[in-house]
């Protein structure tokens, strides 16, 4: 097939200045569109218009949400930046986790792609997140998702559970990464804008860091990978960054299509290359493919950039200019290579059968110019395109509904006493789709594979062995409540903060630093935009409390269908070390005779809870209250206790209060226990409901052995954490709750487990 | 002694297999797929992965590869050959071992701790269990169904030529519940499940003493040093 390319040159746009351009069709404002004629001093040209378009995408740009963002590097100590080695800004945060190593983490969201396709779009958001961690110079070790999908009876979302599932599976299995947690949550907001985020770390040696710049005139410029087609052209400006109608999607050809074996041959080539030290600078090709490796490498490196754009290797060789300038085929890297090394480096590509071309140099002129054969078709600096995109202070107004949400409170809902009731409630909790276990998903994903796992799901966090000479680890914990949020984003994103801290803890490993991918509505509804702001604060206001970093992040606007937005859904993820994993602490019982303690008081706080959800379809009030100091204090009480081997399990209490803690501990190993609550309810003055459903925060669930009772309870006593034994493990393969409720372990696992995979399975 | 481990293009668990060989005391050797020299390595391990993107079929495209030449003639006059999950289909295609294995009867990949029966003792690679052990190793594929033509199957009941079975649940649909063969002269074995995964005590399956402490895959590792030791 071949097709007659016109292209439009920079000569052609100086001629014709005044020749209509579809700015609007690609997204961009009039405003905009303006500013960047009088950045060139003439109209752009197509490519460049492309480029722009891309570019200045809210997904790219960040436009929106930049002046927020801010305050995640200013609301930090000196201590808070002491081990961080990259910050928020590149492809992902690096962090130095001692002993020479170093470890970068990020989340990412893939929403409206996973949408139109969920297969393709869940695989692609996988291998999209792990070439940001290959970038930093790091071998990627784990992965992980978090999922939001529609309302499980609505008949849409077993198509979306299935596509998403299964493309995640198929690309992260296929990858050898394993992939150690997340969450899966369902709720009818998400119903046709379902969130698919994708977490990804990666280690390396100090030394290997890596940046994306291009610094060096001379050095070469060279794309490698796969080739480059049509698949995802526009996904940026079109998808990402404009909101479905209630029609539906239509946009099938703008979402990529992945190759997790090209992913993986490109990782191992690349780490190759970077072992071989013939590389000056990495970015890998993600939203705005071409358009954003080559501005971003010479903008961040204060150089320009000379390339010709006839040397990108096509799969469809009828590709205008502008197509291949914004494609986003996946599985693509663009290093900058001394001209001394590329021999070496031709030779280990080539050992790997990847396909690279040579499409230019590095250029001490800040310029970024692209030949087109020899005519000159982009020609811009490229910090206008890269970094200096513009920024907007979106107006803000305070919710008018909420105000009558937070009135509603759960606290007057109707409670049960009797233990056939309470049995039946605690039954429909646990079994709640949300409230499930999700292993019919996880168990899709390979968690063994690297041998390093030393903890995966169901466990509260992920961890992994980074050393194999001394055991040093990462442990990784992400969470959001949409619910919380929605009744106060400020508040609800210092808990989804405190939950994953709190996780991480619980395994033993100390936190360390906050990764985050913010889910929101149009940025053009003030109201949005105000739960925006007030989530950003919270996060960064908790941040500076605990101590941690936030490293990175991604922002992810226009999740809502017609007029309706999504929960707000901060995603905060805690990056936690621990220097021997072998040192992690089991989320269940173990063994019999062990002591269970309850750490922390419960107050009556029901309002959004899993209970209001399940038992009442009830959504209204004030979420439970963030004590980040009592969490530093928890945590801290873990390490120190953990130091000493005290602790046989941990369970922090988070969705579904003690009683989901209980049922979780038990069926991880498939121990019994007795239980009482006696107690918890005369000294936190709760009463039944509470004291089995309050999500009250700042708690866990330990079991400790007998010898070690005594110097535990101490501990706990000498640090003001307020301690309870609420029961005891035993041998009887059952679990009974006194007062309230029996089960046999058997039951209680099908109560547990039977819901997904009756659902979707 | 040298073990040699494989590496094509969209292998994933060559690292742990080299990790497994080590931990049983013996020298890994990397191998290259576009290489036919296997480095005077004692016996050779095909682990699992990707290899070529599963493409056209599982294994298909590996089991043509240059180092798949030497490794065919070297296991026909005895070298010990391992082949777990993508291995084993590998070895399959390469027809060092019948049948063929598809897509798992459930449609989905699925990843679990799996226990299996030991069928046969008498080779390179489970010599160091006894018959009739029930053992418990990470299994983890998407296209494990091992099918065979009736005969192949009554050839393989009758001639002892099953190495493993799963126990409890058939994860897969697998025929007769085969989860690994042997060959006749024993140096070639041939499984979906993964012992290099359970190899290490805090990184293997769980057991009723502790978390992640299973380490029933070692004996495979130890087996072919007994083996190589024996001959």
């Amino acid at each position: 097939m071949t097709k007659n390319i016109s292209v439009d040159t920079t000569k052609e746009a100086k001629k014709t200045p005044d020749k209509a351009q579809p700015w609007k069709e690609l997204g961009l404002k009039q405003e905009e569109y303006d500013r960047i004629k009088v950045i060139l001093g003439r109209r752009p040209t197509s490519a460049e218009l492309a480029m722009y378009s891309v570019m200045w995408s809210e997904h790219c740009s960040y436009k929106s949400s930049k002046i927020y963002l801010r305050q995640f590097g200013e609301k930090v100590t000196p201590e808070m930046r002491k081990n961080l080695m990259v910050g928020m800004g590149e492809n992902a945060g690096v962090v130095d986790i001692g002993e020479g190593w170093a470890v970068t983490f990020k989340v990412e969201s893939h929403n409206h792609p996973s949408y139109i396709e969920p297969f393709q779009g869940a695989a692609t958001g996988v291998g999209g997140i792990v070439r940001d961690i290959l970038t930093m110079g790091a071998r990627p070790i784990a992965v992980m998702d978090q999922l939001r999908f529609g309302a499980v009876d609505h008949p849409d979302t077993a198509r979306v559970v299935n596509g998403v599932v299964s493309g995640i599976s198929f690309y992260g299995n296929c990858l050898g990464l394993p992939n150690i947690g997340g969450e899966t949550v369902f709720d009818k907001v998400y119903q046709g804008n379902p969130l698919v985020n994708a977490l990804s770390v990666g280690a390396l040696r100090h030394e290997d860091l890596k940046l994306a710049k291009a610094t060096n005139p001379g050095d070469l410029v060279i794309l490698f990978g796969a080739r480059t087609g049509a698949d995802g052209i526009g996904g940026v400006s079109v998808l990402a960054s404009e909101t479905f109608d209630s029609e539906g999607p239509s946009r099938r050809p703008a979402v990529q299509v992945g190759d997790p074996f090209a992913e993986k041959v490109l990782i191992e080539c690349s780490l190759e290359l970077y072992a071989a030290q013939v590389v000056a600078g990495i970015q890998d090709l993600g939203g705005a493919g071409l358009s954003c490796a080559t501005s971003e490498l010479a903008s961040n490196g204060n150089a320009g950039m000379k390339v010709q754009l006839k040397n990108v290797l096509l799969r469809d060789e009828s590709l205008t200019p502008e197509e291949i300038l914004m494609s986003e085929s996946q599985e693509r890297m663009m290093a900058i290579v001394p001209k001394k090394d590329l021999k070496a480096f031709t030779d280990i590509v080539n050992k790997h059968e990847v396909e690279f071309s040579v499409m230019g140099e590095v250029i001490k002129e800040p310029r970024l110019y692209i030949m087109w054969g020899d005519e000159e078709i982009v020609n811009v600096p490229p910090r206008t395109v890269a970094h200096d995109g513009p920024v907007y202070e979106r107006p803000v107004a305070y919710p008018s509904w909420i105000d009558s949400l937070k009135a509603n409170s759960a606290s007057t809902l109707p409670r049960e006493t009797s233990e056939e009731a309470l049995k039946s409630q605690i039954n429909q909790v646990v079994s709640s789709p949300n409230q499930a276990s999700k292993s019919w998903i996880t168990d899709q994903y390979d968690h063994y594979v690297g041998g390093n796992t030393a903890l995966a799901m169901p466990d509260d966090s992920g961890m992994v062995r980074v050393s194999e000479e001394t055991g040093l680890g990462v442990a990784i914990a992400t969470d959001a409540n949409g619910k919380y949020c929605q009744l106060d984003p400020y508040t609800g994103t210092q808990l989804a903060l405190a939950e994953s801290y709190r996780n991480v803890a619980a395994s033993g490993a100390s936190p360390m630093a906050v990764t985050n991918c913010l889910n929101f509505g149009s940025p053009e509804n003030p109201e949005v935009m105000w739960q925006f702001k007030e989530a950003t604060a919270g996060l960064a206001d908790g941040c500076l409390e605990l101590g941690i970093p936030v490293t990175g992040g991604n922002v992810s606007f226009y999740n809502q269908t017609g007029d309706v937005a999504i929960y707000p859904t901060p995603v905060v993820g805690v990056l936690g070390v621990i220097d021997d994993v072998a040192r992690r602490i089991p989320s269940g019982w173990q063994d019999e005779g062990n002591n269970i303690y309850l750490l922390g008081i419960t107050r009556d706080e029901l309002d959004g809870s899993a209970w209001a959800e399940t038992i009442h379809d009830h959504l209204g009030g004030k979420p439970p209250v963030v004590d980040l100091k009592q969490e530093k204090a928890l945590a801290e009480l873990m390490h120190g206790a953990n130091l000493q081997g005290l602790i046989a399990s941990a369970h922090d209490l988070s969705e579904g209060g003690l009683v989901q803690a209980i049922i979780e501990s038990s069926l991880r190993f498939g121990v019994g226990a007795r239980i009482w609550l006696n107690e918890i309810l005369e000294r936190d003055n709760v009463d039944l409901t509470a004291a089995l459903f309050s999500e009250s925060q700042a708690r866990m669930l330990i079991s400790v052995g007998r010898e070690d009772d005594v110097k535990f309870v101490g501990l706990c006593e000498a640090r003001g954490i307020p301690v309870l034994r609420i029961g005891v493990t035993d041998s009887t393969k059952e679990l009974i709750i006194q007062d309230v409720a029996g089960w046999t372990i058997e039951e209680l696992a099908r109560e547990h487990e039977g819901t997904i995979p009756e659902l979707f399975g | 002694m040298r073990i040699g481990v494989v590496t094509f293009p969209g292998t994933l668990d060559d690292r742990d297999a080299q990790r497994a060989v080590r931990l049983a005391g013996a020298t890994p050797v990397s191998l290259w797929h576009a290489e036919k020299d296997l480095h005077d390595v004692d016996a050779v391990i095909l682990p699992g992965g990707f290899s070529f993107g599963d493409y056209l079929r599982c294994g298909a495209i590996a089991a043509q590869a240059l180092v798949m030449e030497t490794i065919i003639d070297a296991a026909y006059g005895g070298l010990p050959v391992l082949g777990i999950c993508n291995g084993f289909q590998i070895l399959v295609e390469a027809n060092l071992l019948p049948g063929g294995l598809i897509r798992n009867e459930h449609q989905h990949f699925i990843c679990r701790d799996q226990k299996l029966i030991v069928e046969n003792v008498d080779t390179a690679w489970t010599n160091q269990f006894t018959l009739g052990q029930e053992i418990t190793i990470p299994l983890k594929n998407g296209e494990g169904g091992y099918i065979a033509k009736e005969e192949t199957l009554k050839k393989l009941e009758g001639e002892g030529l099953i190495a493993f079975r799963y126990s409890e649940v058939n994860p897969n649909g697998s025929f007769n519940n085969i989860a690994g063969l042997r060959n006749s002269k024993g140096n070639v074995v041939g499984l979906m499940p993964h012992p290099e995964h359970a190899v290490e005590p805090g990184f293997g399956p769980d057991t009723d003493k502790a978390m992640r402490s299973g380490v029933d895959g070692l004996n495979f590792f130890t087996s072919v040093l007994n083996w190589m030791v024996k001959a």
